[in-house]
C-alpha cells in the first residue's frame, strides 16, 4: 500500500479568501487589478497583489490565539480550515506542515524597527508571532488533538518536500490526515527583496493547503502519484539544469495533461522553467501570472489549483513544476483516483 | 524519487554517528567543548557583537570563531565573506565530515535546524533598506544569503556533496527535530546517510525579543534551581554525521554513539508557556522510548532543555518526574545551558553532542551554576564534575510555538 489521495483543498489568495475565489480568477484568466504598497524613504511604492479584507470575517479569529495573530497565521488557518471543511468527523490523529520562505515579515519588522528606536519598549507581544513556527502552532491549538507538527523553510519548491513528509507520515500510520500548508504574507520589505532581483515582479500574499490521506474522498477524488528528486542548485547545476533534470524525472505527458507551472511574466525569472518544459503537449496553466508572486503560497496555489483543475475537468493528470529562486527544483504529478 | 516512497523489507536499520562537530563559546571543537562541557565552566560575557547599552540584559555567550576557516572546496573570496551563522556552521559541518571519513558524493541529504539562519545579514538588510532605499549594492546577496537554504548550498559546495536540503523551523526545538528527521529518513530506506544538526548565531532581533519578554535572566541562568530567573542567550552550531550501522561497519568507521530513539510532540497550551505539566515533553520521551524498546531505568542520564526560566523548567522537571516515576530519584539530569547558553536552533544538536561526548568519555556533565535544587526535581542535579558509567543517554528539546523532540543515544562498544 503506497496511494495517498487528496482529500481537500483551501486557498487565500489575492483573488480572496477561499477556492471558488482562487478558481474564478484562474479561470477568467486576466492579471489581478494591481494595488500598491508604499516603501518608507521613496516615493515610488511597490506594485502588489493583496489578500482583500475577509467578508464576513472568519469565526476561527474569535479563538484565544488568534487575538494578536500576524495576517501570515491566520491565512494558515483559514486556508487550513477549508481543505478540512469536508473531512467529518476530523480524526484525532492530524498532521501539520507549514512551509513558509520569508514568514512573518510584517511584525518582524515591526518589531525590529521598535528594537532600533526604543528597545527598552519593543513590544514583547509582537516578538513571538515572527518565529517561523508561530502559524503552526497556531493551527496546531485551533484543530486540538495531538497533532504531529513541524514547519519547513526554504525556497518554494519546499512545499513538495511538505507533500513528500505527509506522505511518508501516512504511510507509516503516524498520522490519519495531513495537511500541507505554503503560506507567506506582504510587506514593503518582501516587496522591496522581489524587486532587486527583476523589477517586473509583483509581490503578493496567501496561502494553499492541501489535505492527504489514505483514502480517496467521495467524489472528485485526486491521487498523488510522484514527486521527482529535490534537484538542489550547485554551482555545478544551475536553475536551468535542475529543472531540466527535474522534468526527466516525469511522464512526457499528453494532449490530455495539464501542466500547472510557476511562469509570471519575469523573463530573467521565468527563463529557465520555460526551457525545461518546451514541447510540452497539453494545456498549461501559470497561476502566477494572475495572482503575482507568493513565493511558498504561489506553491501552494499552484498545487491546489493543480488539483482542483484535475478533480473537475476532463484532464488524465496534472503535472506540477516548482522551480525556486534559490534552493532547489522539485516536481509532481497528480492523477485522477481509480 | 520523494514519491513514492522507497520499498523497504526487513526491519528499519540501526543508525549511528560516525561524525561530529561542534561550535559554541567553548570553542570550536570537541575536545576544547568536552574539557568546558566536563568542567562545567561558564562562558558569558558583555554581549559585543551588537550595541545592548540600552537593553536590559548585556551578557550572553558569544562564539570565538578561528580568523581563517579551514580549507574546503569554496573559493577562499567566498569563504572569507561568509556571515557569522554560516562560519559557524561550517565549521561544525567540517569537524563531523573529517571525523567521519566521508568522501565527496551525491545523494547525500542535508538537513538542519534553526530559527533564523543569518539573521545578521537580514537586518543590515533591513538597516540599508531604510536608510539607503535607492541603494541596491549588495541587498541581493544580503537578500539571498540570510536564508538557511543559501547557507546549506554553501555547506554543500564547501564539502562537495549533493542532495536535498531540508531546513526545520521548530522554533528552540529545531535542531533535535533535524536529527530525528535524518534518523526516520535512514530508517525508511530514504538514505543511507544523513548530515545534520543545528545551527543560530546570536543577532540583535532575536536577543532583543528575548530581552522584551524579560526571559533573560540579570544574573546568569541556573537551570532547575529554586530560585531561576531566566536564560542566557549563545550561540553556536552543531553537526552530526548520521549512517546505518551496516555502513559504518564496512568502512571500518568509528562510531561515536548509536542513535536509538527519536520522539516528538506538540504543546497546544500557549505559543510561549509549555502546560505545566510537561504533557508534549513527557509524550516525546515516552515516544522515543517506546520505538527504541528501552524503559527510563534503562537510561543513565538525561541533558534536559532546561532554560533556567521559570515555566521551562518546572515543566520539564515535572514530565521527567512523570517519565521516569521511581527510577528519578536515581537519574542524573543538567543542562548544559548553564554554561553555554540557549543557543536555540543550534541547542538540541549542541546538545546532542554533549550526549555523545557522555558516552564517548563517561562524565557526566554539571551545572556548576545551581546553589539551591527546585524541590520540585526529584531526580539528582549533576552540580559537579562526575565521572559515570553510561549507556543509554536521553535529550530533551522544547521550542517556543510548543514543538518538543527527544533523541536517544545509546554507546556503543
Amino acid at each position: 500500500m503506497n496511494r495517498v489521495f487528496v482529500n481537500g483543498l483551501g486557498a487565500v489568495s489575492p483573488a480572496g479568501w477561499g477556492l471558488p475565489a482562487l478558481r474564478a480568477a484562474l479561470d477568467a484568466g486576466e492579471p489581478l487589478p494591481l494595488r500598491h504598497i508604499e516603501r518608507p524613504g521613496w516615493d515610488r511604492p511597490f506594485p502588489a497583489r493583496l489578500v482583500p479584507d475577509p467578508s464576513p470575517r472568519p469565526a476561527f479569529l474569535a479563538h484565544a490565539r488568534f487575538r494578536r495573530s500576524s495576517p501570515l497565521t491566520q491565512y494558515v488557518a483559514a486556508a487550513a480550515l477549508e481543505a478540512i471543511s469536508g473531512v467529518s468527523p476530523l480524526p484525532p490523529r492530524l498532521g501539520l506542515i507549514v512551509c513558509l520562505q520569508s514568514g512573518c515579515v510584517q511584525y518582524s519588522c515591526r518589531f525590529y524597527t521598535e528594537v532600533l528606536d526604543s528597545p527598552a519598549t519593543a513590544s514583547p507581544l509582537l516578538f513571538p508571532e515572527t518565529v517561523f513556527a508561530a502559524p503552526a502552532s497556531h493551527l496546531a491549538a485551533l484543530l486540538g488533538g495531538d497533532p504531529l507538527v513541524t514547519t519547513l523553510v526554504g525556497d518554494p519548491a519546499v512545499f513538495l518536500q511538505g507533500l513528500a513528509l505527509a506522505a511518508d507520515w501516512l504511510l507509516e500510520g503516524r498520522v490519519d490526515l495531513a495537511l500541507v500548508v505554503g503560506a507567506e504574507e506582504a510587506n514593503w520589505l518582501r516587496a522591496d527583496a522581489i524587486w532587486h532581483f527583476d523589477h517586473a515582479c509583483v509581490a503578493s500574499a496567501g496561502a494553499g493547503c492541501v489535505c492527504l490521506g489514505l483514502e480517496p474522498p467521495a467524489s472528485g477524488g485526486v491521487e498523488l502519484s510522484a514527486l521527482t528528486d529535490a534537484q538542489t542548485y550547485l554551482s555545478s547545476r544551475s536553475r536551468g539544469r535542475a529543472a531540466r533534470l527535474m522534468r526527466s524525472q516525469l511522464p512526457a505527458g499528453s494532449v490530455r495533461e495539464l501542466l500547472c507551472d510557476g511562469l509570471q511574466g519575469c523573463r530573467r525569472l521565468d527563463a529557465p522553467e520555460l526551457a525545461a518544459w518546451q514541447g510540452w503537449p497539453g494545456p498549461r496553466l501559470s497561476p502566477k501570472r494572475v495572482l503575482g508572486e507568493g513565493l511558498m503560497a504561489a506553491s501552494g496555489w499552484l498545487c491546489v489549483a493543480a488539483c482542483d483543475a484535475l478533480a473537475r475537468a476532463d484532464f488524465t493528470a496534472a503535472t506540477l513544476s516548482l522551480v525556486g529562486c534559490n534552493q532547489q527544483a522539485i516536481g509532481a504529478r497528480f492523477v485522477r483516483a481509480s | 524519487m520523494l514519491f513514492p516512497r522507497p520499498v523497504q523489507n526487513g526491519p528499519p536499520p540501526r543508525v549511528v554517528v560516525t561524525g561530529a562537530g561542534i561550535v559554541t563559546a567553548y570553542g570550536s571543537g570537541w575536545r576544547v567543548n568536552a574539557d568546558g562541557f566536563r568542567a562545567g565552566r561558564t562562558a558569558f560575557r558583555p554581549v559585543t557583537l551588537f550595541d545592548v547599552s540600552r537593553q536590559r540584559s548585556k551578557m550572553a555567550a558569544e562564539a570565538d570563531l578561528p580568523d581563517t576557516l579551514p580549507p574546503t572546496r569554496l573559493p577562499a573570496r567566498q569563504a572569507s565573506r561568509l556571515d557569522r551563522a554560516s562560519r559557524m556552521l561550517l565549521l561544525a559541518a567540517h569537524e563531523a565530515w573529517g571525523r567521519a571519513g566521508w568522501e565527496p558524493t551525491e545523494n547525500l541529504p542535508l538537513v538542519l535546524g534553526t530559527t533564523s539562519g543569518g539573521m545578521v545579514l537580514g537586518e543590515e538588510y533591513f538597516k540599508r533598506a531604510v536608510g539607503s532605499p535607492r541603494s541596491h549594492r549588495g541587498q541581493p546577496t544580503r537578500a539571498l544569503h540570510y536564508q538557511p537554504q543559501t547557507q546549506g548550498r554553501i555547506i554543500a559546495e564547501a564539502l562537495g556533496f549533493s542532495g536535498p536540503i531540508i531546513i526545520i523551523a521548530n522554533a528552540c526545538a529545531s535542531g533535535g527535530n533535524a536529527l530525528g528527521l535524518a534518523w526516520e529518513m535512514i530508517r525508511a530506506g530514504r538514505a543511507g546517510r544523513v548530515l545534520a544538526g543545528g545551527y543560530d548565531a546570536l543577532t540583535l532581533l532575536v536577543f532583543a525579543g528575548f530581552d522584551a519578554l524579560q526571559s533573560i535572566s540579570p544574573g546568569g541562568c541556573r537551570p532547575f534551581d529554586a530560585h531561576r530567573d531566566g536564560l542566557s542567550i549563545g550561540e553556536g552550531a552543531a553537526m552530526l554525521a548520521l549512517e546505518t550501522l551496516d555502513s559504518a561497519n564496512c568502512r571500518g568507521a568509528e562510531i561515536l554513539g548509536e542513535l536509538t530513539g527519536y520522539g516528538s510532540a506538540m504543546d497546544c497550551h500557549h505559543l510561549t508557556q509549555p502546560h505545566p505539566e510537561g504533557d508534549a515533553s513527557l509524550a516525546a520521551m515516552r515516544r522515543a522510548c517506546e520505538v527504541a524498546q528501552v524503559y527510563p531505568a534503562d537510561i543513565d542520564y538525561v541533558n534536559a532543555h532546561g532554560t533556567g526560566t521559570p515555566l521551562n523548567d518546572s515543566s520539564e522537571a515535572a514530565a521527567i518526574n512523570r517519565w521516569a516515576g521511581s527510577h528519578a530519584a536515581r537519574l542524573p539530569v543538567s543542562s548544559t545551558k548553564a554554561g553555554i547558553g540557549h543557543l536555540l536552533g543550534g541547542a538540541g544538536a549542541v546538545e546532542a553532542v554533549v550526549c555523545l561526548m557522555v558516552l564517548r568519555e563517561q562524565w557526566l556533565p554539571p551545572e556548576t551554576t545551581v546553589e539551591t535544587p527546585d524541590p520540585i526535581c526529584r531526580f539528582p542535579l549533576v552540580r559537579q564534575p562526575t565521572d559515570a558509567h553510561c549507556n543509554m543517554v536521553l535529550s530533551n528539546s522544547i521550542g517556543f510555538g510548543g514543538a518538543n523532540a527527544t533523541l536517544l543515544f545509546r554507546r556503543h562498544p
